[in-house]
């Protein structure tokens, strides 16, 4: 029978097959690790005097409460941190040590946000299964891996057995097609799918992105697709693999060398859905008439053209996320004045995001109002946006070039907006409070944040192409 | 995980839809390494100002609200972030049982394995919740039924997650029981 990209993935991982008395046993190829959901499975752990299963089967960083400051010491961390933050850093490092997992912490080339990482280093591989307690997990997708969020218990559950209990998600088909208008991002992409099937639209389900506009998608993009799956409630995302995805594997540190790369290139090309394969939902969205795309409300799904109106609804919710954002139905958002712009996290935090916030930034200044952060999403993507010069574009403008973080995309780690204060952001999450107490935030892909901290307002990217 | 068999209790009702985890417990206070205490911080920004006073006109404020265990939600309740901070915050303020039309995934999961129990209803009983806050409930978990006005729905939950509820069993041990199938599987997949 014809079989789809997850199924394939799915049945070559089943250590136990579900029944309608337990769920599938399922094995997890890859575990990434961070210390803001890792430390009460650690401490499970020790309570059960159980050892790490697979200790070379896991990936640990240091990223969510780490602060964007320089810190090559811990004695720097106690000085730049919040002492609960710092504490958590430490345990994170007494946890890997004491369980014997290699910990890419501070002083490692290799830091940065799990998401932008696992990639980097060819750990993240396609037919993988990969887990984190991190619902942006997802991201790992695009390289056609089963890759999705868990909780701290199920950390644990792999920490100790290299298996989750599973019920097998349904599957949803999100077809584009066509070529995306040049001045559409994949971030415009991703936020019209979200704006289109809503916040739940993919509940209970893995999303597997076709079509010639996918196909058409560097990897970093496709990342930024996967990434948000979740914003659509979907369980994961993914992409099918093909050479693109190869091209970007290959000679990674990580993935397979040599024969054993022959070997897995060989597995990797059977993994693409069947014709004929089929999918329990079906969505087709034309890339010819995408726009680039901001939010409006205190929710992925809620999204305009960036040269729309704000739309206008009666129902409670949308009026309360209205009166949060400061926001009026009916109206444009263009020249609306803005505080801070983010240019970073697992989102759009890789060499594509910072180098399309550079072009527009290039020779320019940020608006005298406007609080400008660019956060390289890893220690090698900061390297590789300084040998290009970006740091030095980023800073004439006026703007503040940090350490590797999730930074402002979460607000727990030193970085947040103000009370009040709107923030254009190419993060992921626009809920309330997510930036900060109080902070109002608006998602939009580099080009957009960056042409607003030129502006000091909303306005349309395509203003500033070059 | 304590086990829970039947949850006889008012409701508190938070009508707005995607009620997210951010909402729950913002992630300034996911510095915690432990699970206890989260409880104070439990959808903090709305239950309090800026000044840490309570917030009088916010639901869980009230003093009708006081004693309930059973929260009922908008729609697709625990959306966005995989935070176990979550359900651990509900179970330590006191909900035992949260209600929705519809309950994010990740949530949900996180929620049976520590004994809050998830409840999704149909519309019409969901609508008639949001209708009559402090209305009195009954879930029976054995039966994954819930009382409302008289009437009994039953609530969709897979019978291992039922089994573990009603037993107080944490799934790792079922997990670590499976040993030598995961051995097996990893001979054959070196």
């Amino acid at each position: 029978m014809a079989q789809s990209l997850f199924e394939k993935i799915w049945a070559s991982h089943v250590v136990a097959p579900e029944t309608d008395d337990t769920p599938a046993v399922l094995y997890v190829d890859l575990h990434l690790l961070h210390e803001v959901t890792t430390p009460q499975a650690f401490d499970l752990l020790r309570a059960r005097e159980l050892p790490v299963r697979r200790t070379d089967k896991c990936l640990a960083t240091l990223d969510h409460s780490t602060p964007t400051v320089p810190v090559t010491t811990l004695k720097d961390l106690e000085v730049v941190s919040e002492p609960s933050a710092a504490k958590q850093v430490r345990q994170m490092e007494r946890n890997c040590k004491d369980f014997g997992i290699e910990l890419r912490g501070f002083g490692s080339r290799d830091r940065g946000i799990v998401h932008v990482m696992g990639p980097e280093l060819g750990a993240t591989q396609p037919g993988a299964t990969i887990v984190c307690g991190d619902s942006h997990t997802s991201t790992h997708g695009a390289f056609g891996a089963l890759a999705f969020g868990i909780g701290t218990t199920e950390v644990g559950h792999v920490l100790a057995t290299q298996c989750l209990l599973q019920r097998k998600a349904k599957t949803l088909e999100i077809n584009v097609d066509g070529e995306l208008p040049s001045d559409v991002t994949a971030k415009d992409l991703i936020l019209s799918i979200i704006g289109k099937i809503g916040v739940d639209g993919g509940t209970g389900h893995v999303i597997e992105y076709r079509g010639s506009a996918v196909r058409a998608l560097s990897m970093e993009q496709r990342m930024t697709i996967c990434n948000m799956s979740i914003e659509a409630g979907a369980r994961a995302g993914m992409v099918a693999p093909d050479d693109t995805t190869f091209q970007y594997m290959a000679g990674r540190p990580l993935a397979p060398q040599g024969a054993k790369w022959d070997a897995a290139l060989a597995k990797w090309r059977k993994l693409p859905s069947d014709a004929g394969a089929k999918f329990d939902k079906q969505v087709s969205i034309d890339a010819t008439k995408l726009r680039p795309m901001i939010t409006f409300g205190t929710n992925p799904g809620m999204v305009m053209a960036v040269d729309g109106v704000v739309p206008n609804d009666t129902d409670a919710a949308f009026r309360k996320a209205l009166a949060y954002m400061q926001i009026e139905a009916g109206k444009p958002l263009l020249g609306t004045p803005v505080d801070v712009v983010f240019i970073g996290s697992c989102t759009n935090g890789r060499l594509s995001d910072i180098r399309a916030a550079a072009q527009v930034l290039r020779g320019r200044r940020v608006a005298e109002r406007v609080r400008l952060l660019v956060v390289p999403g890893s220690h090698a993507v900061k390297r590789e946006a300084e040998a290009e010069g970006l740091h030095e574009v980023v800073r004439a403008a006026g703007g503040e070039w940090r350490e590797p973080g999730c930074s402002m995309c979460i607000g727990m780690n030193g970085d947040t907006v103000p009370s009040g204060k709107l923030s254009v952001s190419t993060s992921n999450r626009n809920f309330e409070g997510r930036q900060g107490t109080g902070a109002r935030t608006i998602l939009a892909s580099p080009a957009t944040a960056a042409a607003a901290a030129i502006k000091g307002a909303i306005v349309d990217p395509r203003e500033f192409a070059s | 995980m304590e086990a829970v068999k039947q949850i006889v209790s008012k409701t508190v009702v938070l009508s707005n839809d995607d009620i997210d985890t951010d909402q729950i417990i913002p992630a300034r206070f996911l510095t915690t390494t432990t699970k206890e205490g989260l409880g104070r911080n439990l959808f903090a920004d709305w239950r309090y100002e800026k000044d840490g006073r309570e917030r009088k006109e916010f639901v869980l404020n009230q003093p009708a609200s006081l004693g309930a265990t059973v929260l009922v939600g908008g729609n697709n309740f625990g959306c966005g972030s995989s935070r176990e901070h979550a359900p651990w915050a509900l179970l330590d303020f006191g909900i035992r049982a949260v209600v929705s039309t519809a309950i994010a995934d990740i949530f949900r999961s996180n929620s049976l394995k520590n004994g809050l129990v998830p409840v999704i209803v149909d519309a019409a009983t969901h609508r008639w919740l949001l209708e009559h806050p402090g209305a009195d409930v009954k879930i029976d978990v054995p039966s994954a039924t819930i009382e409302v006005n008289g009437k009994s729905v039953a609530f969709p939950i897979d019978r291992f997650s039922r089994y573990c509820l009603v037993n107080g069993i944490d799934q790792l041990g079922y997990l670590l029981e499976q040993n030598a199938a995961i051995t097996r599987y990893e001979q054959a997949h070196a």
